[in-house]
């Protein structure tokens, strides 16, 4: 198990140089500087724009300017906005919780309905419920998250006007953020004066929904899909014949000796869709004007802001890195055969 | 046969079928076996006759899969083909027991020996706490596991092939069956450790007077150890009958044709090297005598018609010319 861990930490360090070489690539190529962006159709003068160059430390050679970079993020500085002159992070823990409850009611929403979908389908195999669930995940996998959420939107928020049409909260509510979760703020926010705040974790809930369900659908598609085929695999090992020898209930047969081997690969599935989640949070937040780091990535992807870009993608990348990492952990811990290796 | 004494187990023209119900593959088919308690019944046979399916059948592990017909299938007094998944439950897997072929992939690889053994246990017998561990201790030492009680908290990939079917072995036993069913139980392990396995399950029937019933290639073993040995042909027994009358004086030829492909005392092969062809498969059974296309004696009879089964003194033939045992003339 030990050396497992450090094999797994080993792959890291060339992960993290790959991902701050790309981004700060990449925004590089995007055509316009950080202060052509800023001045827009005003003209400033060469000298000028010089100046502001160098005070950025743009006028620098590339590789240079990579070097200092990485000597920043060594020192865990992560630079300041050349918008707001905020602290990269500071900014980042502020906007986080609100793309973190999306991204969690998005999964939860998908692994819930992914796995009892995916497990009664392989149960009942060639009926109407499996050709059902095959066709709807096979379209759901393949749907545009952009047209899918103004669909949901024209429906329920539209037409029906079952649920709000964007932002996390009713204005109306006087909720301090506190965690930065807003079910949990509107919660504590609603006991706390119950007169002025009266139905605001029910209208955070309402707002959550549609969001989390455009989010969570492409998850939601890979999970039922991945579920339904492990569970296929297992069911015909020779151990859930054994399990069936031995006189054991088909529930017994399905959730002790099937689920807990089938569920292994899912459960890797299930922590690679932390990559989807976040970069279908993007759109999905730009849709439903959330305000999360989504919708902070792509405000600052649009003034060529370098250290927001730079280092948010660096961040979100590091999350999807460690929910990677720590599925890998649990799935030794899942399978013996792993955790005991030498 | 001729005991008056009410079989543990009787099979009565036994059919299971795979496949479309237009297009249907017949994996066994009238199929007629008696098992009487204590008694040790040999199956032999090529690959694909269907020795398997046909105990996975009155286990009622085909479920969804095959369709089964019979006149009759009683185990104990109960009829096993009407009777409920709830009510089968309660006999199988603690009056009938059944160990497999592959050791290996048979036990979960997620769980420990111990709850495995301890599973069935809780199960069917309802123990818990202290007694339970003792009784899963007990029963690792009965199928001669060195170490138990560490071994209890062993997970099946650190066990070798021998161990694991010893283990499976205690999960068959735990609950003291009338009946286990020995599919190929040496099948995959070393040859040292064949005979190891073969002896421990000789050995424990003959302690506990519990029926057997030994699916096996090896004919050597078969014949030291088994009362009787029905040989399986394409989904029908060809010929049943006593040991060692069986193996002095074959009346089928397919029997003589298996005993002639083994040299004295090794083991058996998969394949026939004294007969042409192979078992035929699901598009190229013949009209007449499943083994007709193969046979040394067959007729033009034998290529129009099946035989059935015919009775003799000690046991029973599916062929029309059976051999007659020329030193008994
Ligand atoms: N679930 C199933 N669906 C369709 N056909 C099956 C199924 N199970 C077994 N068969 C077929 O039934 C036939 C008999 O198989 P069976 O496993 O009983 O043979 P066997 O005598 O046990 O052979 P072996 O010595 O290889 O174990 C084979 O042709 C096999 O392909
Ligand atoms: S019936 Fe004919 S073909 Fe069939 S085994 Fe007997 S002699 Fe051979
Ligand atoms: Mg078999």
């Amino acid at each position: 198990m030990f050396s497992f861990l450090l094999r797994r930490i080993g792959v890291l360090i060339p992960t993290f140089l790959g991902i701050t070489l790309l981004t700060f690539t990449l925004i590089r190529l995007i055509p316009g500087d950080p202060i052509e962006v800023m001045v827009g159709e005003r003209s400033l003068s060469p000298t000028l724009h010089a100046a502001a160059m160098k005070r950025l430390g743009l006028d620098q050679p590339i590789a240079t300017q990579y070097m200092n970079y990485l000597g920043q993020l060594l020192h865990g500085n992560l630079g300041t906005s050349l918008k707001t002159q905020e602290n990269v992070w500071v900014e980042f823990k502020t906007l986080f919780p609100a793309t973190l409850e999306l991204a969690l009611a998005a999964l939860a929403f998908a692994t819930i309905v992914g796995l009892l979908a995916g497990i009664i389908a392989a149960i009942k195999r060639g009926s109407i419920f499996d050709h059902g669930v095959m066709t709807i995940s096979l379209t759901g996998f393949s749907m545009p998250i952009f047209w899918w959420g103004l669909i949901l939107i024209m429906l329920f928020s539209v037409l029906l006007g079952w649920t709000p049409v964007s932002g996390r909260l009713d204005l109306a509510f006087d909720v301090q953020p506190q965690t930065g979760f807003m079910l949990i703020d509107a919660w504590r926010a609603e006991l706390a004066d119950p007169s002025l705040n009266a139905g605001a974790f029910k209208d955070a809930v309402k707002h959550l929904i549609l969001p989390a369900i455009v989010l969570g659908t492409i998850p939601l598609a890979v999970i039922a899909r991945m579920t339904r085929s492990s569970m296929l695999e297992v069911l015909r090992e020779d151990y859930v014949r054994t399990a069936r020898a031995k006189g054991l209930s088909p529930a017994r047969v399905i959730f002790v000796h099937t689920l807990r081997n089938a569920l292994i690969p899912v459960l890797t599935v299930i922590g690679l869709q932390v990559g989807t989640l976040m970069g279908g949070a993007v759109l999905t937040e730009t849709i439903f004007s959330w305000p999360g780091i989504g919708k902070w990535l792509i405000d600052a992807i649009g003034r060529r802001d370098y250290p927001v870009v730079q280092n948010g993608i660096l961040l979100v990348a590091s999350l999807v890195i460690l929910t990677n990492f720590i599925v890998d952990i649990l799935y030794g811990i899942a399978n013996p055969r792993i955790r005991h290796a030498k | 046969m001729t005991t008056t004494q009410t079989p543990l187990l009787n099979i009565k023209n036994l059919s299971v079928e795979f496949g479309s119900v237009g297009n249907p593959f017949r994996a066994v088919e009238g199929l007629d076996l008696t098992v009487q308690q204590g008694e040790i019944v040999g199956i032999v046979g090529e690959s694909g006759s269907g020795k398997s399916v046909t105990m996975m059948a009155m286990m009622g592990l085909l479920e969804g899969q095959g369709r089964i017909v019979a006149d009759d299938l009683t185990f104990d007094g109960k009829n096993l083909l009407t009777i409920s998944g709830r009510d089968r439950r309660k006999i199988v897997g603690k009056d009938i027991a059944m160990i497999f072929q592959d050791p290996m992939t048979s036990l979960n690889p997620s769980y420990t020996v111990g709850y495995q053994i301890m599973e069935v246990l809780k199960v069917h017998q309802g123990l818990r706490g202290a007694a339970l561990q003792a009784r899963a201790l007990e029963l690792m030492e009965l199928v001669e596991i060195p170490a138990a009680k560490t071994r209890l908290h062993a997970y099946p990939h650190q066990l070798s092939g021998g161990m694991s079917q010893r283990v499976m072995i205690a999960v068959a036993l735990a609950c003291n069956p009338k009946l286990l069913i020995a599919d190929e139980p040496t099948t995959a392990l070393d040859v040292t450790i064949q005979a190891q396995i073969m002896d421990l399950l000789v050995n424990l029937q003959k302690e506990r007077n519990m029926a057997l019933i030994m699916i096996t290639h090896d004919l050597a073993v078969i014949s030291e150890v088994a009362h009787r040995v029905a040989v399986m042909y394409a989904g029908q027994v060809v010929e049943i009958g006593k040991v060692p009358n069986l193996f002095r004086h074959p009346t089928h030829p397919y029997t003589e044709a298996l005993l002639a492909s083994i040299p004295e005392h090794s083991k058996g092969a998969r394949r026939l090297s004294t007969l042409p062809g192979i078992v035929p498969g699901q598009y190229d059974r013949p009209k007449g005598c499943l083994l007709s296309p193969r046979c040394l004696y067959a007729t033009e009879h034998c290529h129009q018609e099946r035989p059935g089964m015919t009775q003799h003194d000690t046991g029973a033939v599916r062929c029309f010319y059976p051999l007659v045992d020329k030193e008994a003339v």
